[in-house]
């Protein structure tokens, strides 16, 4: 079979992996820097579009038009999202159906945004092993709904890839941690990563991952840490510089730039704080400086009532397992927010025991979902993942009430068989409202799709007999076939997703994706020598403003020269020269960096001056 | 093939739990649509649909009290949810009780917030109820069950009837059981 790579897409970082064949063991691919996490920011730039590092630096420079967390709208509504549009940057079209993006001058869905984190990381994939990929086990929240799930499908083919099977990432997690000398017995997965909580219990036992209960919020993760950081953060610069503020008519809340900043900053903080025990916030305003000093128990106390919200789902896990806590033998923790301190005493209060974390918590389910691809390619025949659907799927029947067909936590693949009849004489079309949730009304669930039965013969009403099969694969994906019975021919059924897109739309966007690839390409490339530029014409400025006395009038006047040359090359689109002159000024600047490296180190133990121009290097 | 003949055992209610995992985990190596991903799209959707079915009659038997109402529905000759077998019924020895509780959840939901008192009443008749319910489950599962499997064909309706009848008291002891959780403000917030 043709290499299938496992791809965790995080909504926060993403990454790659693949099962080595000699070793049979996991491993992530890295970039051809060597980083093996891809920030999941997308910057639409006039000249074209950034992924990763690249767009997350376009953050502070272009908020409005680079879109992070995406994961967090996959799958949703506007009515949904609308309550966490204050604190975004860029903004979402009020309509109906799936969330649309305003990016600059764009409209993107968030599976479109998703399908170029995907696009990347294959393409990473392709260079690494010089050939073509086009398979991909996907990760996504244990507890991810039938549109999520669709959703981050409909990107994989956006990007060009076909999504073999989705996979939930605690489950992922424990198939990573299961080729490590994982000891049989029940294992409870605690997944808290940058936008979703899972947790997941499972039974490992001869090979098998059975998976008894899992439960979650889809809404709740690192990205929250930060926003109650950013909250406080914003509350104590008004205080403290009020007047300040004020005179410069300056609002934080509506100045998109200063709360992108404010936000890396709060991340920044708030992941000091996992390894010490205070730690200073300097953050540069135009015209002061925030400075101010916050201990872990004062972040602790902002994230109490986050970190009690993962305690729920995880009883209703257990209990929904039959057991109690005490029956759980071990404890995993996966996910980039199970650094915190916190977390990890409340879930070792929960659970009685000490949680395990070996394993990298930012690749593990990349890990995972590679050993997932690998059996699927039929590489491990030994291991095999029963996982279960985390929400109740019904049908809203008369009244509005939800008929359950297929309970949570039912192992998959399942399938539910119901009756459908007329209720007019001559009627040929019946329609069905599909729901996901655990209230008893329709409209207190998710709504994931209406069907149209159609070409139902004209008969009088109550006589049709038509059969329809709600089966959920094992990906967790719903599938829809109907019968009539009498005449045992199929029934046609036009299927309306609420949140999600058309065949049509998702056929578009893949033939949009191949038209603008090459386009793509063309621009990325081009920015990322402009951003080069940049950079170094930004560190020379600074290098001559600090230590120009350091070089001779004519070094001077050739760094000068060189930078201006650069300058205008930098405005123009070709790529080449611009590379060249940024080289061209490195090489006049050689010199100059050489002389402030030795007054550097002259001054040995050293003034701040001579620290700064260290850092300043 | 009914969820018993799937999994090779006589249609009994008395099934080792150990026994049936064992041969849960073997038919899902055999169906699971993981070691069928490189097979025929046919092949792939007869393993997808045999994993299914394996599935639902794991979930079905694994459970002593789901066993139950699915020996009831197949020996009735329903196979299918249509119609459902069990309607829940209040059994009429706890009627009175029943007429209270209901009257004070009544109170309660047109009240808004509960006070002390008639929280204090409604978690003590939860209790109550709660023991009834587990002590109903074992009786269908400890008594009735083992009795099925030893009974004499003539002895059998005898027992159908009784089990319909524990069931629905299971059945509407859980309806009620619900009710109070909402009432007292729990179930929610996940």
């Amino acid at each position: 079979m043709a290499r299938i790579i496992g791809i965790d897409l995080g909504t926060t970082n993403s990454l790659v992996a693949y099962v080595d064949d000699k070793t049979g063991l996991p491993r992530v691919i890295p970039d051809s820097e060597g980083r093996p996490l891809l920030p999941s920011v997308v910057a639409f730039t006039p000249d074209g579009i950034l992924v990763g590092e690249a767009a997350k630096r376009q953050l502070v420079r272009r908020p409005e038009s680079t879109v992070y967390s995406v994961k967090r709208f996959m799958g949703r509504g506007y009515e949904d999202v609308k309550d966490e549009l204050r604190y975004l940057p860029f903004a979402v079209v009020p309509a109906d159906g799936i969330v649309r993006l305003r990016v600059g001058e764009r409209e993107v869905t968030p599976p479109e945004v998703s399908a170029v984190i995907l696009k990347t990381l294959k393409e990473r994939a392709e260079t690494y092993f010089a050939e073509p990929i086009e398979q991909a086990v996907i990760t996504v929240p244990a507890y991810f709904n039938d549109s999520q799930r669709q959703a981050t499908r409909d990107a994989g083919r956006i990007a060009g890839l076909d999504v073999v099977r989705i996979v939930n990432e605690p489950t992922a997690a424990s198939l990573a941690y299961g080729l490590h000398r994982l000891q049989e017995g029940v294992i409870a997965v605690y997944d808290l990563g940058g936008g979703t909580f899972d947790i997941s219990i499972l039974r490992v036992k001869d090979g098998i991952f059975e998976v008894l209960a899992t439960s979650g919020n889809t809404r709740l993760g690192g990205d929250d840490f930060d926003r109650v950081l950013l909250l406080w953060l914003m509350e104590d610069i008004q205080a403290r510089h009020h007047r300040q503020l004020a005179c410069r008519e300056v609002d934080l809340a509506r100045d998109g730039e200063a709360m992108q900043e404010l936000r890396l900053a709060a991340e920044a903080a708030k992941i000091r704080l996992s390894g010490e025990e205070r730690t200073m916030l300097t953050i540069p305003f135009e015209d002061f400086t925030y400075r101010r000093e916050i201990s872990r128990s004062e972040l602790e106390r902002l994230l109490e009532p986050l970190v009690q919200k993962t305690l729920g789902p995880c009883r209703a896990a257990l209990s929904d397992a039959g057991l109690s806590p005490g029956q759980i033998d071990t404890v995993v923790l996966v996910g980039g927010s199970t650094r915190v301190p916190l977390v990890r005493r409340r879930v070792q209060e929960l659970f009685g025991k000490t949680p395990h974390s070996q394993l990298n918590p930012d690749e593990v389910v990349a890990l995972g979902a590679a050993v997932q691809a690998h059996i699927l390619a039929g590489g491990i025949t030994s291991m095999l993942l029963l996982d279960v659907t985390p929400l109740s799927l019904g049908i809203e029947t008369l009244g509005g009430v939800v008929s359950v067909l297929i309970p949570r936590n039912t192992t998959i693949p399942t399938s539910a068989r119901e009756m459908f009849t007329t209720s007019v004489d001559g009627q040929a079309v019946i329609d069905m409202h599909v729901v996901q949730g655990e209230r008893e009304l329709a409209k207190d669930c998710r709504s994931l799709a209406r069907f149209e039965l159609g070409g139902v013969d004209p008969m009088p009403a109550g006589m049709p007999r038509i059969e329809v099969t709600f089966l959920i694969d094992a990906s967790g994906i719903l599938q829809v076939t109907a019968k009539e019975l009498r005449t045992g021919k199929a029934a046609s059924i036009e299927v309306k997703p609420t949140y999600g897109l058309g065949e049509a739309d998702v056929e578009r966007m893949v033939e949009e994706s191949y038209q603008y690839a090459e386009a793509d390409v063309e621009a990325r490339m081009l920015i990322e020598v402009r951003n080069e530029a940049d950079t170094v014409m930004t560190h020379v400025r600074r290098a001559l403003k600090q230590a120009g006395d350091l070089a001779s009038a004519e070094e001077r006047q050739r760094i000068a020269a060189a930078l201006q040359a650069l300058e205008q090359a930098r405005e123009t689109t070709d790529r080449d020269r611009i590379h060249e002159k940024t080289v061209e000024l490195n090489r006049a600047t050689e010199h100059l960096a050489q002389a402030m490296m030795d007054a550097a180190l002259r001054s040995a133990l050293g003034t701040r001056r001579a620290t700064e121009i260290m850092e300043s290097q | 093939m009914n969820h018993f003949e799937i999994f090779e055992l006589p249609r009994r209610l008395g099934i080792d739990a150990a026994e049936l995992q064992r041969r849960f985990y073997a038919l899902s190596r055999r169906y699971h649509p993981d070691f069928h991903a490189g097979a025929s799209p046919a092949e792939q959707a007869r393993a997808l649909e045999a994993s299914a079915r394996v599935n639902a009659a794991y979930r079905t038997l694994g459970d002593p009290i789901t066993r139950i109402e699915y020996l009831v529905r197949l020996e009735e000759g329903r196979e299918t949810k249509e119609g459902a077998a069990i309607r829940p019924s209040a059994p009429p020895a706890l009627l009175e009780e029943m007429f209270e509780i209901q009257e004070a959840l009544a109170d309660a939901q047109t009240g808004g917030a509960l006070d002390d008192v008639a929280r204090k009443t409604l978690a003590a008749q939860r209790e109550r109820l709660q023991a009834r319910c587990l002590d109903e489950e074992a009786r269908l599962t400890e008594r009735l069950a083992p009795a099925w499997d030893a009974a004499r064909p003539e002895e059998r309706p005898r027992l159908l009837a009784a089990f319909k009848e524990g069931l629905a008291t299971r059945a509407y002891l859980k309806t009620v059981l619900e009710d109070l959780g909402q009432a007292l403000g729990e179930g929610e917030g996940i």
